[in-house]
């Protein structure tokens, strides 16, 4: 237990530095933290919806977890049902044997809700496109609100596509 | 030293590992499996494609490794009613991979009585009709068809107090899709039957439509997080058709990426199975480290997870002497904290006692099953592409296979810790004796019909490309093939007994791949 503690103490916290000029990624989570306590007053639900993705972006979407970016810390949870989420992030191109499941999920999704096509696939289809087994981007299956581009995007550009989201709200999410 | 089969004549490849390919007939086909079954050789990958368009009809692929090599046979069928003999009875993965050829190219693994070994599809849910074949060279890659009827028949467990636990395919953590079908008394499991495929997106199908020096990108995005494993895998089957000699500083170059991709994931992985087995505290300091990781190789290398940055012929990248100090700090920073945390995973009680015994693989289950990579590496079974004879860069480099023997999710979790520590060591030893030497090699045109493979060990095991190329530098076919194929079917042996909560952490010490297996 106390070589635990030792860690603990040793590393103390990693949670990036406070806001400095230059440090965009703070200004981010600071922005983002109140504008989600503003529109919600608690905290923003998100669920995670692989419809095909190679997993590369999923692995940015853990880095989001990680102490540099503290997600959790922001007001910002991920949710095992789609019934208790605001805002959908979907990764990968659409395959067509996840079509039915991503609309499900969307349908269960209760209004207002949004929805974050994360990565080039999810913005375009990407490097796997349209085909046989494909229905390529997002928003061929399921309305978008916000698209992040990048192969896989950063944490810091998913962090500022929720951003994004929860400022330009869909119609009628307040 | 070619090996040797009764009337079959072998014709070496190409490439650093001693590999060959024999055209055999059914009879050859079926024998050289047992034969090589026999010898305690496995089976790598089976693929099939379609030669119609040159009058050669359908042709399926096995790849076999024996003490011998790589050994690849190819068998040709007429187009219609096209079959092989099932592989099964010898090697009993090849049963989801001949699903597999069915679904994508219409050629069915029959037994000897001639009814279909398996007929049940793998990859084909409902997105095309039970009569197309997709990689058929008819097939227009644009073409698409209307939802289909699926209804998959799993197999039901019956008895007293028996009852079915249907998971997925969307989960309830930031993971891939499958679906899981537990069947259940109380809470402990007695069958688990995967159902995988959901992430199908005609990666094949895709291939063809590129050149061959753009398709490494593709291969780079099989798997997201064994994309060095896929890209070197791929360039060295180009590099084998087209005749390149990779400098020696590209080779080792391409071994310091593998290794961090191997430092990376293992650093995520060990994160989750102590926070998946009630420890917090282990996935915020491992996960921090990763982090570390990754933002060192946005910064030398120009991406995370070092996508694209391996090229046919070589590396698009290079380090200089301040780069090398760099990495050489931050891999003594890693080894001083992971020995850290490993003596607080290690003293653990409630870890300790989580991880044992939980999710046990049987060595002799494992042999049976052929499973390759950390899983095998954890039941005792010293499997490991870079330590095969020949294996450039690696020969030199010796990196020591690293095996534990319970087979349980507590070994998963130290052969992670140990191998973290060998690749720190081949880090460094690649760092201190860098070649002098090209970045990439020239590459002459690939001939068509010129045939290659690639073969490496990603953090999850061994990474096959089979490559063909087509007229004027096109991809003609690529097979890229995952570990995850061999081991899923582990993971249904390795819960058996276990209760239900405990799912999780055994999947996890896995961890394999869904994108890699449903292409
Ligand atoms: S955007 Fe890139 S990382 Fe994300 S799923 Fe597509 S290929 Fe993978």
């Amino acid at each position: 237990m106390h070589k635990l503690l030792r860690q603990i103490v040793k590393v103390g916290i990693r949670t990036e530095a406070p806001p400095q000029a230059d440090d965009s990624l703070r200004q981010i989570t600071d922005r983002l933290n109140q504008e989600v306590l503003r529109l919600l007053g608690r905290a923003l639900a998100i669920r995670h919806v692989d419809a095909g993705s190679c997993n590369g972006c999923e692995l940015e979407i853990h880095a989001l977890a990680n102490p540099y970016y503290n997600i959790e810390g922001l007001g910002i949870r991920f949710v095992a049902s789609p019934r208790h989420a605001d805002m959908l992030m979907v990764t990968g191109p659409v395959s067509r044997n996840m079509e039915q499941a991503l609309r499900r999920t969307y349908e269960a999704t209760p209004e207002p809700k949004l929805v974050l096509a994360i990565g080039d696939c999810g913005c375009s289809g990407g490097i796997f496109g349209d085909g046989y087994a494909s229905c390529g981007r997002v928003a061929s299956v399921i309305p978008v609100d916000v698209a992040v581009p990048g192969c896989p995007p950063p944490p810091a550009a998913i962090m500022q596509g929720i951003l994004t989201a929860v400022r330009a709200p869909a119609q009628g999410f307040r | 030293m070619a090996p040797e089969l009764p009337g079959v004549q072998f014709e070496p490849l190409a490439g650093s590992v001693a590999a060959w390919r024999a055209a055999v007939d059914a009879q050859q086909w079926l024998r050289a499996g047992e034969d090589i079954a026999d010898r305690g050789g496995r089976l790598a990958a089976l693929w099939a494609s379609d030669d119609t368009d040159r009058g050669a009809g359908l042709c399926v692929r096995a790849l076999l490794v024996s003490f011998e090599g790589l050994i690849c046979l190819e068998l040709r069928m007429p187009e219609r009613d096209a079959s092989f003999p099932d592989l099964s009875q010898s090697f009993p993965c090849a049963d989801r991979m001949q699903r597999a050829v069915h679904d994508l190219c219409g050629a069915r693994a029959l037994t000897p009585d001639g009814d279909a070994a398996d007929p049940r599809p793998w990859l084909r849910h409902g997105a095309w009709p039970e009569d197309i074949f997709p990689l058929r060279r008819n097939v227009a890659a644009s073409a698409r068809w209307p939802a289909q009827p699926d209804a998959y028949r799993f197999v039901t467990v019956e008895g007293d107090g028996v009852h079915e636990i249907p998971v997925g395919p969307v989960h309830a953590g930031t993971i891939e899709p499958g679906h899981f079908r537990f069947s259940v008394v109380g809470e402990r499991v007695l069958r688990l039957e995967e159902r995988l495929g959901y992430t199908h997106k005609g990666i094949e199908k895709r291939f063809e439509q590129m050149s061959l020096a753009d398709a490494i990108r593709l291969a780079g995005r099989v798997s997201g997080d064994s994309t060095v494993a896929y890209a070197w895998a791929y360039a060295m089957a180009l590099e084998s058709i087209s005749g390149a000699q990779v400098s020696e500083r590209a080779l080792r170059l391409r071994a310091l990426l593998l290794e961090r991709e191997r430092i990376a994931n293992h650093l995520g992985d060990l994160g989750y199975l102590g926070n998946d087995a009630g420890l917090a505290f282990g996935l915020a300091q491992f996960s921090r480290l990763k982090e570390d990781v990754l933002r060192l190789n946005a910064r030398l290398f120009g991406h995370r997870y070092l996508m694209d940055r391996i090229v046919p012929g070589g590396v698009a990248l290079d380090v200089d002497p301040a780069a090398i100090a760099v990495l050489l700090d931050e891999a003594d920073r890693i080894e001083r904290e992971v020995r850290a945390l490993r003596a607080i995973y290690d003293d653990h009680a409630g870890l300790q006692d989580r991880f044992m015994t939980c999710g046990r693989l049987a060595p002799d289950t494992a042999v049976r099953l052929g499973v390759v990579g950390l899983a095998a590496r954890a039941c005792g079974i010293a499997l490991d592409a870079r330590a095969h004879p020949g294996y450039a860069p690696y020969t030199e480099l010796q990196p020591k296979v690293i095996t534990e023997r319970a087979g349980d999710v507590a070994a998963r979790v130290n052969v992670r810790f140990e191998e973290l520590f060998e690749s720190l060591r081949l880090e460094r030893r690649i760092l201190r004796h860098l070649p002098a030497g090209e970045r990439v090699a020239p590459l002459a045109v690939a001939p068509e019909g010129g045939f290659g493979f690639g073969w490496v060990e990603g953090w999850r095991g061994e990474v096959f490309v089979a490559l063909e190329a087509g007229a004027a530098g096109t991809v003609r076919r690529c097979h890229p093939h995952d570990p995850s194929w061999q081991n899923w079917p582990a993971l249904e042996h390795a819960i058996l007994g276990n209760i239900v909560p405990d799912f999780p952490l055994i999947n996890k010490s896995f961890n394999l791949s869904y994108a890699g297996q449903d292409l």
